[in-house]
């Protein structure tokens, strides 16, 4: 005899905070720009060396085992010399450390993300760490009206340093400091000014402009449109079409920024 | 960190690790029982007993640790990442603060409540001899007394209660299983603490008869001090992913008492061209639609 419980009413918190999503990898992210989906493997293939139905990785895989391979054929254009077998091993070990190195090369990316993403709220009294503690008395810092610029220091708090991404207008460098640099600097502009190559390359800028719009819309509008592989494929023809009209357009522009510039 | 790129190795210590990873419907919460530097026989005891009343969702550490839960909290965080705890019941025992026992719960790996209670009196599992019921059976809770609703530390103190008590959350629930009640009264600054089993008579109809037997440990509380996590502490951890909750239907509600009601958009209808319930005998017949006004209907004649 079983009841049914009602749901539950009264709220507990919980153990964890809840999930977060982690962001897609490099290689999801394109196939979701592709249309790309995931195809699902069998798990046993059929071995026709021993006739039967053998799993595709693993102890007794179909292709037999690959240590006793005993035989490595010498492809058409290498050099006879070369130990075939030494170059198989060494193929093997690359491939496993670039599939280690992307792996963390995402992972260092979504690290990255999550960081810069929703800010971490503080941990309760006691538990901060020196890092926690300096980057929220930085970021109070500059919460004020005037970004922190007249705000008090304290007795031993040190100088802020100037910011790694000054950005270009925000770089205050002294007058007479590095002359060879600033001769530089003016004979480059003189050199840009007269040559003939635009300075901007149209054709770049344009495909740039026209990958990002795509990459927008494909992400906009979601899992529907590249679910479909042939969605996926006319996009991929658009970009096409797109780089032609890049070129076309590349044509009639330098007669207009040749008269413009001057 | 160290946890993202160092992969493990064995498909075991990948099951293990899963289990511990933040997921959106969670484990049950485990408790662990730990011994200050100084614990006497009655709060070994109590620990002891609340061991047994939460198995299998609870480590009892045998060792005794010196260390203070109100001043430093960093031994009890450590203890709860090593064994994946939640919930904890620290026992000590000196001349300023005696048989004394700090429940408490964390979040995230750190400390989110605790609540120092006293131990007045004790009454263990061994002393009252009777049947016991099963280990592991999900009780009942009771909270007696308006002190459980008004007073803030009393509020947090009965959430807390429940957490540690309440064992596997389930959809459904076997009635026979049904043995085991934990009843909490609040009175005149004291928590009593009382355990009970059912017991179910043989009645006149098919509903049997319920009687309470005392079982189990029995405690008379006194509440200390307390340290409870600040306001958005709190109801960030109460915080629940979306997609936990339950998907609304359009044009279905529920009231308090179970009911669902639902909505039906019709167009407008015309009444006179209702159809109704066919009733044979209302049925006009076409020597009735001409006799209608005056004249004997053919039925009464023939009879006549």
């Amino acid at each position: 005899l079983v009841a049914r419980l009602p749901e539950p009413t009264f709220r507990l918190p919980r153990e964890k905070p809840p999930p977060r999503p982690r962001p897609p990898t490099r290689w999801e992210q394109f196939a979701r720009l592709k249309g790309i989906r995931r195809r699902k493997r069998t798990s046993l293939v059929w071995d026709e060396q021993a006739k039967e139905w053998r799993r595709r990785w693993g102890y007794k895989r179909a292709g037999g085992d690959p240590a006793r391979a005993w035989l490595a054929e010498v492809p058409a254009g290498a050099d006879p010399e070369e130990d075939q077998f030494a170059r198989l091993r060494r193929e093997k070990r690359e491939r496993v450390a670039r599939n280690e190195l992307n792996r963390l090369r995402n992972l260092a990316r979504a690290h990255r993300a999550g960081a810069a993403g929703p800010a971490a709220p503080l941990h309760p009294t006691g538990h901060q760490s020196r890092e926690e503690l300096g980057h929220v008395a930085r970021v109070a810092r500059v919460s004020t009206a005037s970004l922190g610029r007249f705000q008090p220091r304290l007795p031993k708090e040190p100088a802020e340093p100037p910011s790694r991404n000054g950005g270009r207008k925000r770089r205050f460098e002294p007058l007479l400091g590095n002359l060879a640099a600033e001769r530089s600097r003016q004979l480059e502009l003189l050199r840009d000014m007269g040559s003939k190559k635009p300075v901007l390359d149209i054709t770049r800028a344009v495909n740039k402009q026209l990958r990002q719009e795509e990459a927008e819309a494909a992400a906009a509008k979601g899992k529907k449109q590249s679910q479909r592989g042939k969605r996926g494929r006319r996009q991929q023809r658009v970009g096409r079409s797109g780089k032609k009209s890049g070129a076309r357009r590349q044509q009639q522009r330098p007669a207009g920024s040749g008269t413009g510039g001057r | 960190l160290i946890q993202y790129y160092r992969k493990p190795k064995t498909k075991r210590a990948k099951r293990f690790l899963e289990k511990r990873e933040p997921k959106l419907k969670e484990n049950t919460k485990n408790a662990m029982l730990i011994k200050g530097g100084n614990a006497n026989l009655t709060v070994t005891e109590v620990l002891k007993d609340i061991y047994a009343v939460k198995k299998p969702f609870a480590v009892l550490y045998k060792k005794k640790n010196i260390t203070r839960p109100f001043e430093d909290q960093t031994s009890l965080e450590f203890f709860s990442k090593k064994s994946d705890c939640s919930l904890f019941l620290f026992g000590s025992h000196n001349k300023k603060r005696p048989n004394n026992l700090i429940i408490g719960r964390m979040f995230d790996y750190h400390v989110l409540d605790m609540v120092e209670l006293g131990i007045e009196k004790f009454v263990s599992l061994k002393d009252l001899k009777n049947s016991k019921c099963p280990e592991g059976t999900k009780p009942m809770l009771i909270f007696a007394g308006d002190m459980f609703d008004v007073n803030e530390e009393y509020r947090r103190l009965k959430s807390l209660l429940i957490d540690f008590f309440r064992g596997p959350t389930v959809p459904s629930i076997r009635l026979a299983g049904l043995e085991y009640v934990l009843h909490f009264t609040a009175v005149d600054g004291k928590i009593y603490m009382r355990s009970y089993k059912v017991l179910l008579k043989k009645s006149g109809c098919k509903i049997p008869r319920i009687e309470l037997e005392e079982m189990g440990p029995s405690l008379d509380l006194v509440m200390r001090r307390t340290h409870l996590a600040s306001d958005d502490l709190y109801k960030l951890s109460l915080k629940q992913p979306k997609a936990l909750k339950p998907k609304k239907k359009k044009n279905i509600s529920h009231d308090v008492f179970g009911t669902t009601y639902g909505r039906i958009h019709m167009q407008k209808q015309d009444l006179a061209k209702l159809q109704t319930r066919k009733m044979k005998g209302l049925k006009k017949r076409p020597a009735d639609k001409s006799a209608e006004d005056g004249g004997v209907s053919p039925k009464k004649s023939k009879s006549a």
